[in-house]
C-alpha cells in the first residue's frame, strides 16, 4: 500500500541528503527517504541519531549541504521565495511548545494568518476558534500560554501549526517534555488529525502511537536509515540487529 | 478498597499574621535584624529634627537676604523667590518668559500622555510632531509676531526637557538597530555596530560634548554652521544609544532560539519576527535596566552646562555665582533643583513598574 503511494504521488523526497554540523560531525548520512501525500510516518532512534535534524531540514530549519531534498514539487534552495513557499505547506509542533508566552492563545494563532497571510481579523480569529475547538480547548483563548498546563499548551501549538492550513505536519518529540498523565491528551489530538489525511512525519518514542497510527515506521542511526516497514512489521520482525536492539530497549519492561 | 479524603484548608495561625507579627518578621527576626532597626531609628531621631529645624522652622521664605543673614537664621528658601525665574528659564529674554513656560507645559502634557494606554494609538505620532513643533515655534519664534531668541539663550527647565526627550527618543530607536545589527549574520553590520559601542563606551560624555561643541565645527566646510544645540542632542543620542544598544542586546539573548524558529515555521519574515516575537519579550525583560538608562540620561543633561548650555543646573549657577547677596545660599539653591529632577525621575521610575506589572500579566498564573 505504502510502496504505490509513494511511486505515484510524492509529497517530500529526500535524495542523497548529507548534513555536518561543523566539519566533523556528519548528522545525515546518504538519506534517501520518499514520503507519499497523506502518509503518516514516525522517526525513531536513539538520542543523536538525527531525527529531530532530518524532519527540520524538511522546512529549513536546519540547511543540507549535500544531495536533493524536494517538497510539493519544489527543490529546497537557498532562495528565500523557496523557503517562504515551503513553510507555507509545512507546519512544525515542538518538544519545548514554543508558543508565544506575552501573546494570548488567540493571539498565537492569528499572528500568522493576520501577518502572513494577510487574512482579516475577524475572519483569522473566527478560524482560529476552530483549529481551538478542534484541539478541545476553545475555552481558554484569552488565556496566556504559561496559565496552561503542558498538554494544553502542546495542543494550542498543534492548533497553531494548523491555522495556516499546511499540506505537511512535521512532530518533533512532541510529548517528551509533558507528565505522563498530559500525554494521552496529545495524542489523541495527533490521532485524530492523522485521521483527517494530512502528511505526517513525527519523532517520538511512543510506540503505541507508532502501532496505531503510522504507515511507516523508520529507524535511524547514527545519521543513517537503518530500516523502514510498517509498524506491524518493524515491531514484530525487524530485520535489522541495530533496530532489534534499539526495540528490546524500548519495549524491555 | 480506601478513598481519598481530601483535608479541608484552615486559616494560618494567629501568630504568623498580624502587624505584631509583621514587626517581627521583618524588624525583629533575629538579633542583626533588631540592632540595625533600633540603629537606624536612633540616627532617624538624631538627624530628622535639625532637619526640620532648619529647613522649616528656623527658615526665612521671604525674597530678602537680610532676613537670611540674621544669628540663629536656618535655610533662605528666599533665593528661591527671588531667583526662581533665572533657575527655571536660564537666560531666556525676562519679558518672553511666558513661552519657555507655555512650552514646558505642552511638552511634560505631551510625556504624560505618551505614558497613558488611552493614547497608544497611531495619531500619538502626529501628537508628537505637534507639539514638538510648537515647542520649536513658541521657543525660537521669528514667526507668528514672536521675536526671535537664539538657541544659546534657551535654559533652564524647558531645556533640560528638550535634550531629555529628544535624545531618548532618538537614542532608543538607535540602540534597537545597533542591538539587531550586533547579532546579525553579516560580518560587516555586526563589525560596524560592534566598532560604534566600544567606541562610544570607551570615552566619557564630557569629551563626546566637547568634540560635538568645539571640535565638530572645525570640520565642517566653511561657512557652513550646524548649531550648537543640534550637534549636542546629537552627541547625547550617539552616546546614550550605545549604552542603551547593549541593555537591549542582552534581553534579545534572553529570547529562546525556540521562538524564533516557531516564527520561522510560521513564515514570518525577519522583521516581523523582531518586532513581533523578540523585541516585545526581550524588552519586557530588560525594562528596569532600560529605564536605569533614561533616568541617567535625564540627569546627564546636566553635563551641557561645560559647552554653554545653560539647562537647569548651568542655570542655578548662573542666577546666583554672580549674584554676591545670593551667592551664600546655593545649598538651598541645589535642594530646589534637586527636588524637580527628583520628581522626574521618581515618575519615571514608578512608571516602568507599572508598565512591568503590564507586561508581566501573561507570566501570572
Amino acid at each position: 500500500m505504502t510502496d504505490e503511494r509513494t511511486m505515484s504521488d510524492p509529497i517530500i523526497t529526500f535524495d542523497k541528503v548529507n548534513k555536518w554540523y561543523g566539519r566533523q560531525f556528519h548528522v545525515l548520512r546518504d538519506i534517501d527517504l520518499t514520503v507519499a501525500r497523506g502518509e503518516r510516518i514516525v522517526i525513531c532512534g536513539p538520542s543523536g541519531s538525527g531525527k529531530s535534524t532530518l524532519i527540520r531540514c524538511i522546512n529549513r530549519l536546519e540547511e543540507h549541504q549535500q544531495g536533493h531534498l524536494t517538497v510539493d514539487g519544489v527543490e529546497l534552495t537557498d532562495d528565500i521565495k523557496v523557503i517562504d513557499h515551503i513553510r507555507k505547506q509545512v507546519g512544525m509542533v515542538f518538544q519545548q511548545f514554543n508558543l508565544f508566552p506575552h501573546l494570548s492563545v488567540l493571539e498565537n494563532l492569528t499572528l500568522a494568518p493576520i501577518q502572513v497571510a494577510r487574512m482579516p481579523k475577524k475572519e483569522a480569529e473566527e478560524k482560529a476558534m476552530e483549529q481551538l475547538e478542534r484541539v478541545k480547548i476553545a475555552e481558554q483563548a484569552h488565556k496566556y500560554p504559561l496559565q496552561l498546563s503542558g498538554g494544553q499548551q502542546q495542543r494550542v501549538a498543534i492548533a497553531r501549526a494548523l491555522c495556516l492550513t499546511p499540506k505537511i505536519m512535521l512532530f518533533d518529540e512532541p510529548t517528551s517534555a509533558l507528565d505522563p498523565e498530559m500525554i494521552k491528551e496529545v495524542l489523541d489530538v495527533m490521532t485524530e488529525l492523522a485521521e483527517q489525511g494530512i502528511t505526517m512525519l513525527c519523532v517520538t518514542h511512543e510506540m503505541g502511537f507508532a502501532k496505531a497510527v503510522a504507515d511507516r515506521v523508520v529507524f535511524m542511526d547514527q545519521g543513517q536509515i537503518v530500516e523502514q516497514a510498517p509498524p506491524h512489521d518493524f515491531f514484530n520482525n525487524p530485520q535489522n540487529e541495530r533496530s532489534r536492539d534499539f526495540l528490546s530497549k524500548i519495549l524491555g519492561h | 478498597m480506601s478513598t481519598f479524603t481530601p483535608i479541608p484548608p484552615r486559616p494560618a495561625p494567629s501568630s504568623t499574621v498580624g502587624p505584631l507579627a509583621w514587626l517581627r518578621a521583618n524588624l525583629f527576626s533575629d538579633w542583626p535584624t533588631s540592632l540595625a532597626t533600633v540603629s537606624i531609628g536612633a540616627l532617624l531621631l538624631y538627624w530628622i529634627p535639625p532637619l526640620l529645624d532648619w529647613g522649616l522652622l528656623r527658615a526665612s521664605w521671604r525674597p530678602d537676604f537680610d532676613a537670611c543673614r540674621v544669628d540663629g537664621a536656618g535655610a533662605c528658601w528666599g533665593v528661591i523667590a527671588e531667583k526662581y525665574r533665572i533657575i527655571l528659564m536660564g537666560r531666556y529674554p525676562f519679558e518672553e518668559q511666558w513661552r519657555p513656560l507655555l512650552a514646558t507645559i505642552l511638552m511634560t502634557a505631551l510625556l504624560v500622555a505618551s505614558c497613558m494606554r488611552a493614547f497608544w494609538r497611531r495619531w500619538l505620532v502626529l501628537l508628537w510632531i505637534g507639539v514638538l513643533a510648537a515647542f520649536f515655534t513658541l521657543m525660537y519664534g521669528d514667526i507668528l509676531g514672536l521675536t526671535k531668541v537664539e538657541t544659546d539663550r534657551w535654559g533652564g527647565l524647558p531645556l533640560t526637557l528638550l535634550l531629555a526627550t529628544l535624545s531618548i527618543a532618538m537614542a532608543f530607536p538607535l540602540s534597537l538597530l545597533v542591538a539587531l545589527g550586533r547579532r546579525s549574520e553579516l560580518p560587516a553590520i555586526r563589525s560596524v555596530c560592534t566598532l560604534y559601542v566600544e567606541l562610544v563606551r570607551g570615552v566619557p560624555l564630557i569629551s563626546v560634548l566637547f568634540m560635538a561643541s568645539f571640535m565638530f565645527p572645525l570640520f565642517m566646510p566653511q561657512g557652513l554652521t550646524i548649531d550648537v544645540l543640534v550637534r549636542v542632542l546629537a552627541g547625547i543620542t550617539l552616546f546614550a544609544g550605545a549604552y542603551m544598544a547593549e541593555v537591549i542586546r542582552g534581553g534579545l539573548q534572553a529570547v529562546p532560539r525556540g521562538q524564533i524558529e516557531a516564527a520561522a515555521t510560521l513564515g514570518l519574515s525577519y522583521w516581523q519576527t523582531q518586532r513581533l516575537i523578540v523585541l516585545p519579550q526581550a524588552l519586557a525583560a530588560v525594562l528596569p535596566g532600560l529605564m536605569n538608562n533614561f533616568i541617567a540620561i535625564f540627569k546627564d543633561t546636566s553635563l551641557v552646562t561645560i559647552v554653554s548650555l545653560y539647562e537647569l543646573t548651568g542655570a542655578l549657577g548662573l542666577a546666583l555665582n554672580s549674584d554676591a547677596d545670593w551667592r551664600p545660599y546655593k545649598i538651598e539653591g541645589y535642594l530646589f533643583i534637586a527636588m524637580i529632577y527628583f520628581a522626574f525621575c521618581f515618575s519615571m521610575s514608578r512608571y516602568s513598574l507599572w508598565v512591568e506589572r503590564q507586561v508581566n500579566k501573561g507570566k501570572a498564573r
